[in-house]
């Protein structure tokens, strides 16, 4: 990193919308639960982008901080979600999302 | 730097929508570590090594590594691929892709006042040696509250991940 | 002198080790474990406290930091252990006592299936409880606190198969908590008024932020009062000691007697400051005191079970240690405090040995005529009774009861001076008529007499503490505590030391004339319908157990009843005949499915962006 380069702060936040929006994508789309976790993980990613990004652009090392806490948060996710995915793939054995409709009102 | 960033930021756009459509979800799961690994790369050309990093050994590897071992444990084979493909069928896509690109579009017109004066990003490099003084400093809370996350999510997997008596 | 953090790391390490080798570990190793990790606790223990008094440190403290706990804002808690006469008098006390009846329980616990865990929480008690008196800010001591707290409870229902002893652990659980809750919200309104919790700094700040008698400083006193009164056993939240002598004997010996029960006297003396800007607060510890020890000996004087008998007497001495804080003879307390650690503890063991060999038997009303088959038990008796009782210049309770009795008449305060007189009247009574009844008369029942070292030398060493030879160490409490109030001497101490001795001669007296000689008077005296309404309304420890399962336990039981029937649901049940029907409509969108959700969730984010671009 020599540190010359300049990038747009904007570009990099439209890269993250993109990233944002193309998970929610993924997550209306799919029914596969499986494919619903990945793509709850490319929007925190995005997210993320969007902290590190604006923490660049004032020199701070607060967005990466955010970052990293982004990242526990996103490693607790995916534990926690993918223990579901087991149950649910016993229980129902499927992963379509709506099986597991149990909740209806 | 820029043609690093542009070119990063392509390929990630270009695998996370490879990886959000692929029927096949092995091949998915690789397109989204190609994608996270080019974020890494926009996050070393934006002047932010220490997240880049982060990013390839936490996100691209131990995350990643946790779907692909789900992934095996479920066997998840020819029929699931037939199923997706089923179930992606053209009409699946309106509502999504419309609700999306709205999404989008206002994202850009939202940051489209910044663009009257150029803020850069990239001049400088904030190693890790900031990044741990001010999380072990002003942070300290904070990472003790991810501390008790993490711990929390460690119970609830052991918990969630038992096989029923 | 660096070496102190070894005195509480040595029952940590102990602790550790018993909790993780539970059910490996063979009794003899669980036993030199647990024993040995408090006697070199001892050890280092008296080292320090010989180089302590060897080399007095210049301000009268030594403070070792070990480390800071978190850094956040300008708070900045640190873990550091101060040592001064204070802390080094209950060190002493904790691994000193402790120690002996540690090993004393290494005799007593022999064959229990849970001896490894019984000397995986003693040792955990240790630690905590010494955490709470090294500890130099007050979230340290509140750490040492809750952690004898939760030691308190395991232990009280150590033999948990028993669901009575379970509920005596809740009880006191609970009942301490409430102390507690009072005084974590002093700690909260010390932390808001003067922005640290480090004790010698408070005491430096406190006279200068408060105004004498000002709203604050007596909130707070009373809310440490309130916490003080919770873990003492004090009027009004006394009512789970009795039911603590649940536990195996030695942890009554070593928690409900000589230690734990006593940190709220410490933590009052630590706090002095805050306690003399606010006199209220104070005449209130000293009427706590008064009172608690009036009822205690009372209700002592008819009790039948050998362990609540010493209970309530330990209640009504620690009422004494009060008394004097709320007389201001601070260091009279803390003199008080550690003779009567000597000699509870020696009384709490006899006991132990009394009840194991009568085979588990409490109710002295079927012991009788032990005196001769186990000996040392009864003169462990004769002199721990002797000590409770201060019989004059021979035993070690005499010179701390006397000394606090003395600073009450001359520091003016007469009504704690008669209160405190007639409950020495009292204790000597009621400790003779438990010693006759024990070991005099015919014999009831067949016993036989421990032996082994772990038997003896707890006792011995103990028994000889409790004479006046405990009378003569002084705690060196110069640099931390005020003076007494009044000086020594005089030929009105004198008085005051004959009266009391008179008094507690006349005790034993009298319960030695009630056993021995079978008076009409008295006879027609508990004959009367009074006397026997009288003895009843003692024997339930005047009755605070009725009034508060009367006033919190049945009421709130009353409110879940009444609540499990949802009262409310049925009062409004109109309006959710009302709101069926819109729940009947919004229930269509709740149709389980996660795709659908999602999309809702994301149409409202974009209806709110879209808002944001329209009108920005």
């Amino acid at each position: 990193m020599n540190g010359v380069s300049a990038i747009p702060l904007e570009h990099a936040l439209i890269l993250s919308g993109i990233l944002f929006s193309l998970g929610l994508l993924g997550i209306l789309l799919r029914r596969n639960i499986l494919f619903v976790l990945m793509s709850i993980e490319v929007m925190m990613n995005g997210a993320a982008l969007a902290f590190v990004a604006a923490g660049s652009r004032w020199g701070a090392a607060d967005g990466q901080i955010m970052f990293i806490l982004i990242l526990t948060l996103a490693a607790a996710e995916a534990s926690v979600g993918l223990a579901l995915v087991l149950q649910i793939y016993r229980r129902f054995n499927t992963l379509d999302t709506d099986a597991a409709s149990e909740m209806k009102g | 730097m820029e043609i690093a960033f542009y070119l990063a930021a392509a390929v990630a756009v270009i695998s996370t929508m490879m990886s959000v459509t692929n029927p096949n979800p092995v091949h998915a799961l690789l397109y989204l570590i190609v994608s996270l690994l080019a974020v890494a790369m926009v996050f070393f050309s934006i002047g932010a090594p220490f997240a880049g990093i982060l990013e390839i050994i936490v996100y691209a590897g131990a995350i990643m590594v946790l779907f692909v071992f789900v992934v095996m444990m479920l066997n998840l084979g020819r029929a699931t691929i037939e199923q997706e493909k089923r179930w992606l069928r053209w009409q699946a896509w309106i509502g999504p892709s419309a609700l999306s690109l709205v999404l989008l579009f206002e994202l850009v017109r939202v940051l489209h006042p910044i663009g009257g004066d150029k803020h850069m990003v990239g001049y400088g490099t904030i190693g890790a040696r900031e990044v741990g003084m001010a999380l072990f400093g002003p942070y300290l809370l904070a990472v003790e509250l991810a501390s008790m996350l993490l711990l929390a999510a460690l119970v609830a997997a052991f918990h969630l991940g038992r096989h029923e008596d | 002198m660096n070496i102190l953090f070894l005195v509480f790391l040595f029952p940590l390490l102990g602790f550790l080790i018993l909790a993780f080798g539970r059910g490996k570990i063979p009794e003899k190793l669980a036993a030199v474990i647990g024993v040995g990790s408090i006697g070199l606790s001892a050890l280092v223990a008296a080292i320090v406290g010989a180089q302590f008094l060897q080399h007095p440190p210049a301000d009268g403290a030594y403070v070792e930091p070990l480390w800071t706990w978190m850094q956040v804002g300008g708070f900045a808690p640190q873990f550091a252990l101060r040592l001064d006469g204070l802390s080094l008098t209950m060190m002493g006390v904790i691994t000193g006592v402790g120690f002996l009846i540690h090993l004393f329980a290494s005799w007593y616990m022999r064959r229990d299936e849970g001896y490894g865990r019984f000397f995986s929480y003693m040792n955990l008690f240790v630690a905590s409880m010494l955490f709470l008196v090294l500890g130099d800010n007050l979230l340290f001591l509140y750490f040492g606190w809750e952690g004898v707290g939760l030691c308190s409870y395991l232990l009280i229902g150590f033999w948990y198969q028993d669901p009575a002893n379970g509920a005596a652990a809740r009880k006191a659980f609970i009942v301490t908590r409430v102390g507690d809750t009072f005084m974590a919200i002093g700690l909260f309104l010390l932390f808001q008024t003067l922005g640290t919790l480090n004790i010698q700094e408070i005491l430096q700040l406190a006279p200068q932020a408060f105004h004498p008698g000002s709203l604050t400083v007596t909130a707070i006193a009373l809310l440490l009062l309130g916490g003080a009164v919770g873990k003492s056993a004090q009027l009004p939240l006394q009512t789970w000691l009795p039911d603590a002598m649940a536990g195996p004997t030695p942890v009554s010996a070593l928690i409900h007697a000589a230690t734990m029960v006593t940190a709220g006297v410490y933590l009052i003396a630590r706090t002095h400051t805050l306690f003399e800007l606010a006199p209220f607060a104070q005449e209130m510890v000293g009427l706590v005191g008064a009172v608690t020890l009036l009822l205690a000996g009372f209700t002592a004087l008819v009790q039948t079970d050998i362990k609540r008998v010493l209970a309530y007497s330990t209640m009504s001495q620690i009422g004494y240690m009060f008394l004097a804080l709320g007389a201001g003879a601070w260091s009279a307390a803390v003199f008080h405090l550690m003779t009567h650690a000597f000699f509870k503890a020696l009384l709490f063991l006899a006991s132990g040995a009394v009840i194991l060999a009568c085979h588990h038997e409490q109710d002295i009303r079927k012991m009788g005529g032990l005196r001769k088959k186990i000996p040392l038990a009864f003169w462990s008796f004769v002199v721990g009774g002797s000590a409770l009782a201060a019989v004059p210049y021979l035993t070690a309770g005499f010179f701390s009861k006397d000394e606090i009795l003395w600073q009450a008449y001359a520091g003016g305060h007469i009504g704690l001076f008669w209160a405190g007189l007639l409950g020495a009247f009292l204790t000597s009574l009621y400790t003779f008529r438990l010693i006759f009844t024990v070991f005099f008369g015919e014999a009831k029942t067949d016993a036989h007499a421990g032996h082994g070292v772990s038997y003896w030398l707890p006792l011995s060493v103990l028994l000889v503490l409790s004479t006046f030879v405990g009378g003569m160490i002084h705690p060196p409490l110069a640099n931390v505590l005020p003076a007494n109030p009044a000086e020594e001497g005089g030929s009105e101490q004198h008085l005051v030391e004959a009266l009391s001795g008179f008094v507690a001669i006349c005790g034993i007296a009298i319960a030695g004339w009630r056993f021995f000689g079978q008076p009409r008077l008295l006879q027609w005296l508990e004959g009367t319908g009074l006397a026997k309404l009288l003895s009843r309304y003692w024997y339930s420890a005047f009755g605070f157990d009725w009034l508060y399962d009367r006033l919190f336990v049945k009421p709130f039981l009353w409110l879940v009843r009444i609540n499990s029937k949802d009262v409310f649901d049925q009062i409004i049940g109109c309006i959710p005949v009302v709101l069926v029907s819109f729940n009947k409509a919004t229930a269509l969108s709740q149709s389980g499915r996660l795709r659908w959700y999602t999309a809702s969730v994301a149409f409202g984010a974009v209806l709110i962006i879209a808002a944001v671009v329209v009108y920005q």
